[in-house]
């Protein structure tokens, strides 16, 4: 973290405004996310068009036939990825399942850097999550009404549980987040495969890691007839508002953003940065804990499986850094990403185009948007007085 | 970095207990604790008269039938009642400098002891997992001389684990189309490339040096796994590289225990000795590292006298990114012989650890590398013995050992003063 103790360059009343989030534009803030968007997908139809290993010898005998074909392939990519995304309603549904646990790890992610801590570990937090909600969703017998409350009681406890212990090295040892957080993606990997074959969880006759299924009363019932839209979507819709009203209208919201910015400065404005780092962790780990009930819960076969909460941690950090680290950012990038996944299915079927294309093309938008030089320089914006970057910690700290 | 607290706590009546000596005490519970548990874990379940065999030789090795058999519980005892000793000794607190020379002897007993319980009764090839430690460390050990190259000028590097993934895979397609040494040329070229590219995104636009690691690591993963994917799954043929064939070193390499674990390896090991040596040497006693390491410290005062701050900057990550790019090779080129999806699992940050953990020395973190290497053959070897613990426990170990490095059991660890910082000239 900064080794300076000072307020930044321009004295207290700056720290203060830059804390409380006065003076921030709206269009100011919109174009950059926009052009890195649009920059990535340009340069994911020159990917595809490169890796088209059955067109490119044809580029040497027939330019113009080779040129038709590439159009076609990015074309067809784009359409199906499209069509995937928003082209019916079923498209429309699967963008918003999608979208439902990438906002919900956004948004631990987003609350995690808002106190300047990179949690990494959402997706070890969303697998201690999940399989805590799974025992609740198979063990009780219960009604609906009371046991999804529950397990997601019990998402949340095993998610800020896990995050915890890497918010309580942090403060009590100084040990790197980052780090820990990753050690403790492996940790839980392995724990939860070794859960999946204990007689708590593995299913009856079964030798594979696979867990019973969750009770019916637990599985969470659908929005829209027989589509996959469930009501998870709306657990992530409160979740954007308690995060809202959490970090901008709470002493401790207010005290997360203080440290974040500058921990000296909350030190001396008398807040406990230790106790900081471990409450912030562990509301971070809590939102990661509902993603991880999403993913057990919310979708079939409502059973636990081996590392079933994918590459979602990691799309989570792209997901806040796109939203700015904003509950209502992290909403609308979470919905983008969403859109992106649905439509990279449809791609992968219909056009041949592997999903992993999303990865890059998430890990093109982050740097532009971290670096927004880059995209200035694209397209020749001039640069505003003052640039609100993501503040994150350097250094291994202690 | 703040500064670690030193204000001493008083215990009992006006007397100053200094932070080492307070870390004594810890360390030396420890170490009793360990020994009541040797004595009634390993002592006491096994069982009274069984032998366990280690075998101190390889199949054909000149001196083929070295092995040595002990008795298991009375190892057990042994290596307890040691433990209790070293114990008492640093709880006296009189040497507090040697409390992690007896806290390494400590744990290196309990490593023993602990094989000797899991073997009891039957025979394991000692030596087969010491050879073992030795190749599971060097990707860490590249992957942490990588991020010692960056940190010691004050750039964070994250990204090693995508930069080994990426140069694993360029070095398995170049590999596998123009031959092994073209695909080591390939990969240690896409290093300094990604190394290029960090050193740009931190020095040049002074994004966040933490974020510009993890985006050179998402783009790699998706890459990658994208490439093998659309290109690999059909062109199989640039997906079989062949791999360097080990090479004994004559003489050297017929000394019992130690030829096989040292001198009788493919090139990869070799070069990471002479790395771990050269770069140790270059780095406090040359006038590369110490203009390396004031930059890393103090890029204002190097900057005074006539150091280029950016260029020692970009030189050294550049540097660095073509160690791991090394590391990445012996992953694709003498490991496995082809890629894989996500290959890597961690072996970067892994690395980072074990930076961690040998406080920014090579030599340091050649130890680590080879700490991390044993946690890993102890998890395949053990596996193959068939001990009561779950191997899921198992596999978790070098992950748990990481958190316990970074978390400060073993002493804290100054990073560079200007890690992480970008440096703007006036």
């Amino acid at each position: 973290m900064s080794s300076d103790g000072d307020w930044g360059d321009q004295g207290y009343s700056a720290w203060y405004a830059r804390v409380s989030g006065v003076g921030s534009s709206l269009a100011q803030a919109m174009i950059v996310p926009v052009l890195a968007v649009l920059t990535a997908l340009i340069i994911g139809a020159v990917i595809i068009a490169l890796t088209d290993v059955d067109t490119l010898p044809l580029w040497g005998s027939d330019p113009a036939e080779a040129f038709r074909l590439t159009m076609d392939g990015i074309f067809n990519a784009f359409k199906a990825l499209f069509l995937g995304s928003l082209g019916s309603p079923r498209a429309i549904s699967e963008t918003l399942f999608a979208a439902t646990p990438l906002i919900l790890a956004g948004l631990a992610v987003a609350v995690g850097f808002q106190a300047g801590l990179f949690n990494i570990g959402v997706n070890g937090q969303m697998l201690i999550g999940g399989m805590a909600a799974l025992w609740v969703g198979f063990s009780l017998d219960l009604p609906a009404i009371v046991l999804i409350p529950l397990a997601l009681a019990a998402a949340i406890v095993g998610g800020a549980f896990w995050a915890g212990i890497a918010g309580l090295l942090k403060a009590k040892t100084g040990a790197h987040e980052v780090i820990t957080t990753i050690m403790l993606n492996f940790i839980a990997l392995f724990l939860v495969d070794y859960l999946l074959k204990s007689s708590i969880y593995q299913a009856p006759g079964r030798n594979d890691p696979i867990s019973r299924p969750a009770n019916v009363a637990a599985q969470f019932p659908r929005l829209l007839g027989d589509h996959r839209l469930q009501i998870g979507f709306l657990v992530a819709l409160a979740a954007v508002a308690f995060v809202w009203w959490l970090m901008y209208r709470t002493t401790m919201g207010f005290e997360f953003r203080a440290v974040g910015f500058n921990p000296d400065g909350g030190r001396y404005a008398g807040m406990s940065v230790a106790w900081v780092y471990v409450s912030v962790m562990a509301v971070s780990g809590a939102l990661a804990g509902l993603a991880g009930a999403n993913q057990i819960l919310g979708l079939e076969p409502y059973r636990g499986i081996s590392n079933f909460s994918g590459n979602i941690g990691f799309d989570a950090i792209a997901l806040a850094l796109l939203g700015r680290s904003h509950p209502v950012g992290v909403l609308f990038a979470g919905l983008l990403f969403g859109a992106l996944k649905a439509g990279g299915r449809e791609m992968q079927g219909a056009a041949g185009i592997p999903i992993d294309l999303v990865l890059v093309l998430q890990a093109l938008i982050i740097v532009m948007i971290a670096a927004p030089e880059l995209v200035r320089a694209i397209y020749r914006i001039k640069t505003p007085e003052q640039e609100a970057g993501t503040t994150m910690s350097t250094g291994w700290g202690s | 970095m703040k500064p670690e607290s030193d204000t001493a706590i008083y215990e009992g009546e006006g007397k100053r207990v200094t932070p080492a000596e307070r870390r004594a005490t810890i360390v030396g519970v420890i170490l009793i604790v360990l020994a009541v548990f040797v004595f009634w874990v390993f002592a006491l379940g096994s069982e009274a008269g069984v032998q366990s065999t280690f075998k101190l030789s390889l199949p054909q090795a000149r001196f083929e039938d070295l092995a040595w058999t002990v008795n298991s519980r009375w190892l057990g005892f042994i290596v307890s009642g040691i433990l209790a000793f070293l114990g008492g000794m640093v709880l006296r607190r009189s040497h507090v400098k040697w409390t992690n020379l007896a806290l390494a002897i400590g744990l290196i007993l309990v490593a023993f002891a602990f094989l000797t319980w899991a073997a009891s009764g039957k025979s394991f090839s000692l030596v087969g997992m010491l050879r073992a430690t030795v190749v599971l460390s060097v990707p860490v050990t590249l992957g942490a001389l990588t991020g010692l190259m960056c940190e010691r000028v004050g750039v964070i590097n994250i990204a090693i684990e995508g930069q080994l993934l990426t140069a694993a895979f360029v070095g398995t397609i170049v590999g596998s189309a123009w031959g092994i040494w073209a695909g080591l040329v390939g990969a240690v070229l896409t290093g300094a490339l990604l190394g290029a590219v960090l050193a740009v995104l931190a020095i040049r636009f002074r994004i966040d040096q933490i974020i510009a690691g993890v985006v050179i690591n998402i783009f790699a993963l998706g890459l990658t796994s994208f490439l093998a994917r659309r290109v690999l799954s059909e062109a199989t043929h640039l997906n079989s590289p062949g791999r360097f064939s080990p090479t004994k070193i004559p003489f050297l390499g017929d000394i019992p225990v130690l030829g096989p674990m040292f001198f009788n390896h493919n090139m990869f090991i070799y070069v990471t000795f002479i790395l771990v040596i050269g770069l140790h040497f270059g780095l406090f006693y040359t006038r590369w590292g110490l203009r390396s390491r004031s930059v890393g410290e103090h890029p204002e005062a190097a900057d005074t006298v006539g150091i280029n701050v950016y260029r020692v900057r970009y030189r050294n990550v550049i540097l660095g990114g073509m160690i791991a790019g090394f590391g990445g090779a012996f992953l694709t080129l003498a490991q496995v012989s082809r890629f894989e999806e996500n290959m890597t699992a961690g072996i970067g940050f892994i690395g980072l650890a074990a930076m961690i953990f040998g406080r920014w020395m090579p030599l340091g973190v050649f130890g680590a590398g080879l700490v991390f290497g044993f946690a890993r053959a102890l998890q395949q070897k053990l596996g193959i013995l068939g001990t009561p613990i779950p191997s899921e426990f198992l596999s978790m170990i070098p992950y748990i050992v990481t958190i316990i490095v970074v978390a400060g059991v073993v002493g804290k660890a100054r990073p560079p003063a200007a890690d992480g910082q970008p440096y703007i000239k006036d």
